[in-house]
């Protein structure tokens, strides 16, 4: 079959495969992390048409739409605005659950332009943080969805 | 072979008049410099001036050879360097650079000795100072002990001036102009009348440059990158997911493996049956690893865990009791003369002040206190790739001690370390389990088996979950006296496995003197009560133990700071003002004092609110922290976190307040949900729907202060948590008037 990733596509083999590790065995793309491939931690974390997904659990043949990894949101040269308040805070330490964290405040803020403390607990309480980086990922969400709004 | 060995039969002790004059034929050894390891790999058109810094066409480089698992050391490490170097933030590079004895840690000694931070005696520091001979012929580069900053600031510093005094000199030359008119600024050397020459060009003829005997370091006063909040230089390629972890590491060819272990820890594998597992997609071989477990070899990670999933073994029983109770009993057990291994605190009497109690005046308290193993749970699960061909080995992994690498390699390969390179790349985290060598040394095992294919070998969740290094579990057994508004008596008894040997052990280390790990943040506590003895009791090794953040603190920081608390309102005496009268130590007053300020600690709270507090003294570091929580009819609910530190010197404010904050989250997720049981002989435990960890919907607000109080320069990677427990206990005590004494808390309470 074939996926689109990052607006590239590629022809899979094995349909069967969970599409974390198509992405980085296979394609060698490793923004998406493998963290505990049940689905519980978020690591894995990409988008499918703009929905935040977990790319551990799902295997490529159920894919149905555009996948994006972090580095299909933006590069150092060109940050998107979530990555940009994301630096602007200093979030990461080790960084290793970041991807996953950016990806699921995009799909937040795609569908929820004005969050609440309590929406954000909600959605980002599926990306686990061990360096315990989450009051910078809540700051760094509500300045991307200031910065988007005074875009518009 | 341990060179360390042999210091201790050359009389080596504490207090021998061996010490007293120095040891003469190693000072002179100590005192030549260790090779330059960059001149190795150096490329025709590169340089290098120090050990730290490289220099090319494209610019500097400079070296921070400690893993970077989320402290941000190599960011701080480099501005070090780059201070004295006079160079623009956004212009240098970074590396880690490789595994060398050049790189060796010096500081992360230092705290084994049996010495209070507080100790500034002479005595005392001359044999810190001491301390420095063995650790540089140890040779270990290593990271931990929240030592990485001690170690480096001044070694870093001078590598930057050394570098800056020999490039100035290369342009004085060139320029034919006295040193003194020259200056440094943005990567070129400066004349008086505005000639500039750069750090590149001026490079080769620096080298060439002898080091001259003295260099002037810059003052703080001087200082622009040192002492402000820099923009940490991995933060882009951590928020764009192009930072390279091992786990991401992409040769060409590469094969993919994962392992499974005897799930009962230390046993053996007595059979396995893998012909399922042969014939299924992708899989390229099973590999008999010792008798210990197995490896399978695929074409992906996902094939290779799929097919270890089919795979049937029969394992030996591991020796050691088979469930958590009979564990706990083990260590309950061992409060023995047998099992005594330290009294490193004896105030006063305390055999006296229990057998003359004044039963009208006095309060008597006692109790016993008790915590679980705890997994490390870094989000990167354990990982090396390895390319083993007849005559050179080279490894990708995240870990703590590359010089250990190349040692383990060198045994298991037979080749020598002139031919094996570590390339130690970012952590995923780690909170210490990186330190151990298991998945390393596995890795090139299985490496012998692919026939100079590289491999990339994953271990996965559930392997990492329960083949863990863990934080031992930990019982205390305390008594106190309450007595004229103070505590007039305290009795601790601390019994625990020995992280100290069981991993000094594994790298082949004696241990010599006390084991500080069983007592550390209890014994050397600034708190002067009048009568105050702290035992330690070894107990048997169960589970296998190692460092895991803040080691020994992490448990007796919850133990000490919630005996503190028992007593202080036992006495109806204000915890605060009960601590306050028994420091004397000033930067410890100073961070109570400043976290109380900023948690209104005397403002009364609704009556569903409460506050609990708590110091410790870890690493060198006092720490306050301050905890207010809500009962709410769900639950406790934390409602804020204060906190106060001082580190002597802050670099890079900012950085710090992140390592407190992550320093705290990491002890509120033990203390609140955080727990290893061991059942049928095998932990529990495998993922993260059993061992839960915070999430954003629990983490709460934490307001941090710095302070510089402190006499030297500490490291804050550990010293932030074990407050943490213990505050929270005593805001759930304040505020529910329970008393908790055995975590994880959510086993006596809910929360939201």
């Amino acid at each position: 079959m074939d996926i689109t990733v990052n607006d590239k596509i590629y022809t899979i083999e094995d349909i069967e495969m969970p599409l974390l590790w198509v992405l980085r065995d296979e394609l060698k793309i490793h923004g998406p992390k493998y963290g505990c491939g049940i689905g519980l931690c978020g690591a894995c974390t990409v988008h499918i048409n703009k929905t935040a997904i977990r790319s551990c659990s799902l295997p490529v043949g159920q894919v149905y739409g555009n996948i994006t990894t972090i580095e299909g949101l933006g590069a150092a040269s060109v940050m998107h605005i979530v990555q940009k308040a994301w630096v602007e805070h200093q979030v990461a330490q080790c960084g290793y659950c970041q991807p996953g964290q950016i990806m699921s405040a995009v799909a937040l803020l795609t569908q929820n332009p004005s969050p609440t403390d309590e929406d954000i607990n909600l959605a980002m309480s599926g990306n686990i943080c061990r360096c315990g980086t989450y009051p910078r990922i809540k700051a760094a969400i509500k300045t991307a969805a200031k910065n988007i709004k005074n875009k518009k | 072979m341990s060179k360390l060995k042999t210091f201790s039969r050359r009389s080596f002790l504490i207090g021998s008049s061996a010490i007293a004059g120095g040891i003469a034929f190693g000072y002179y050894q100590y005192k030549t410099p260790h090779n330059n390891p960059l001149l190795k790999h150096l490329n025709p058109n590169q340089t290098t001036l120090t050990p730290y810094i490289k220099i090319d066409p494209q610019g500097i480089t400079i070296i921070t050879p400690r893993a970077e698992m989320g402290q941000g050391i190599h960011s701080t490490l480099a501005a070090l360097v780059a201070e004295e170097l006079n160079m623009e933030w956004q212009s240098i590079n970074v590396e880690h650079g490789p595994a060398s004895s050049a790189y060796h840690n010096t500081a992360i000694l230092e705290e084994g000795l049996p010495f209070a931070p507080t100790n500034n005696s002479v005595f005392a520091t001359n044999i810190r100072k001491l301390i420095k001979v063995p650790a540089k012929f140890l040779g270990m580069q290593i990271t931990g002990g929240s030592s990485s900053v001690v170690d480096g600031y001044e070694k870093m510093r001078l590598a930057g001036a050394t570098a800056k005094a020999v490039l100035i000199a290369a342009a004085a030359e060139t320029l034919k102009v006295d040193k003194s008119t020259l200056t440094t600024q943005q990567g070129y050397v400066m004349s008086e009348t505005g000639v500039k020459l750069s750090f590149i060009e001026l490079a080769t003829k620096a080298q060439t440059i002898a080091v001259p005997s003295t260099i002037v370091l810059k003052n703080k006063s001087d200082w622009k990158l040192l002492g402000k909040s820099l923009p940490r230089i991995d933060m882009i390629e951590k928020c764009t997911g192009t930072a390279q972890y091992a786990m991401d590491v992409n040769i060409n060819e590469m094969l993919y493996a994962t392992v499974i272990m005897n799930p009962h820890l230390g046993g053996n594998m007595l059979s396995y049956n893998a012909d399922t597992a042969k014939t299924m997609l992708g899989v390229k071989s099973v590999i008999n690893l010792n008798n210990k477990g197995v490896a399978v070899i695929a074409t992906n990670t996902w094939y290779a865990l799929k097919a270890a999933k089919n795979i049937n073994f029969i394992w030996e029983k591991a020796h050691f009791p088979a469930t958590t109770e009979e564990m706990l009993e083990v260590a309950k057990n061992s409060f023995s003369k047998n099992n005594l291994n330290s009294t490193l605190k004896d105030e006063g009497n305390t055999n006296s002040a229990f057998n003359q109690i004044n039963n009208v005046t006095e309060q008597l308290i006692s109790g016993e206190y008790s915590v679980p193993y705890l997994a490390h749970a870094a989000m990167e699960p354990l990982n090396a790739t390895v390319l083993l061909t007849a005559t050179t080995l080279n490894i990708w992994v995240g870990t703590q001690s590359p010089t250990q690498v190349v040692k383990e390699a060198e045994t298991i390969t037979g080749l020598s370390a002139k031919n094996i390179n570590v390339n130690t790349t970012y952590m995923g985290g780690s909170f210490g389990r990186r330190a151990e060598m298991d998945f390393i040394k596995s890795a090139i095992e299985i490496a012998k088996h692919t026939h100079n294919k590289p491999i990339k070998v994953t271990w996965s969740r559930e392997e990492d979950t329960t083949h863990d290094y863990y934080r031992p579990l930990a019982v205390a057994k305390f008594k106190g006296i309450v007595a004229n508004n103070t505590i007039k008596a305290l009795d601790l008894q601390l019994a625990c496995p020995s992280v100290l040997t069981s991993q000094m052990g594994r790298i082949g280390l004696p241990v010599m003197g006390p084991d500080i790990s069983i007592v550390q943040a209890a014994w050397e506590q600034p708190y002067q009560i009048q009568n105050y003895k702290v035992r330690g009791y070894k107990v048997a090794e169960m589970l296998p133990v190692s460092w895991w953040r803040s080691v020994g603190a992490s448990q007796n920081g919850f133990f000490h700071e919630s005996i503190v608390d028992e007593l202080a309102h036992n006495a109806d005496i204000d915890p605060l003002t009960c601590r306050l009268a028994l420091i004397e130590h000033i930067p410890s007053k100073k961070v109570l004092e400043a976290v109380a300020s900023m948690a209104n600690w005397h403002t009364k709270r609704p009556k569903n609110r409460g506050l609990g507090l708590a110091f410790t003294l870890s690493f060198g570091v006092p720490t306050a922290e301050i905890i207010e929580v809500e009962n709410t009819p769900q639950g406790i609910k934390i409602v804020n976190v204060y906190a106060a530190v001082d580190v002597g010197i802050a670099l890079d404010p900012r950085n710090i307040e992140a390592q407190v904050i992550s320093g705290i989250n990491f002890g509120l997720s033990a203390a609140i949900m955080g727990e290893i049981n061991v059942k049928e002989g095998k932990v529990e435990q495998t993922n993260f729907h059993q061992y839960k960890v915070l999430r954003m919907d629990q983490a709460p607000n934490i307001e941090v202060k710095i302070l510089e109080n402190g006499e030297k320069i500490r490291g804050i990677g550990e010293p932030a948590t074990p407050p943490a427990a213990p505050a929270l206990g005593n805001a759930i005590f304040a505020v529910t008037g329970k008393r908790i004494r055995s975590l994880p808390f959510n086993k006596a309470i809910n929360f939201v």
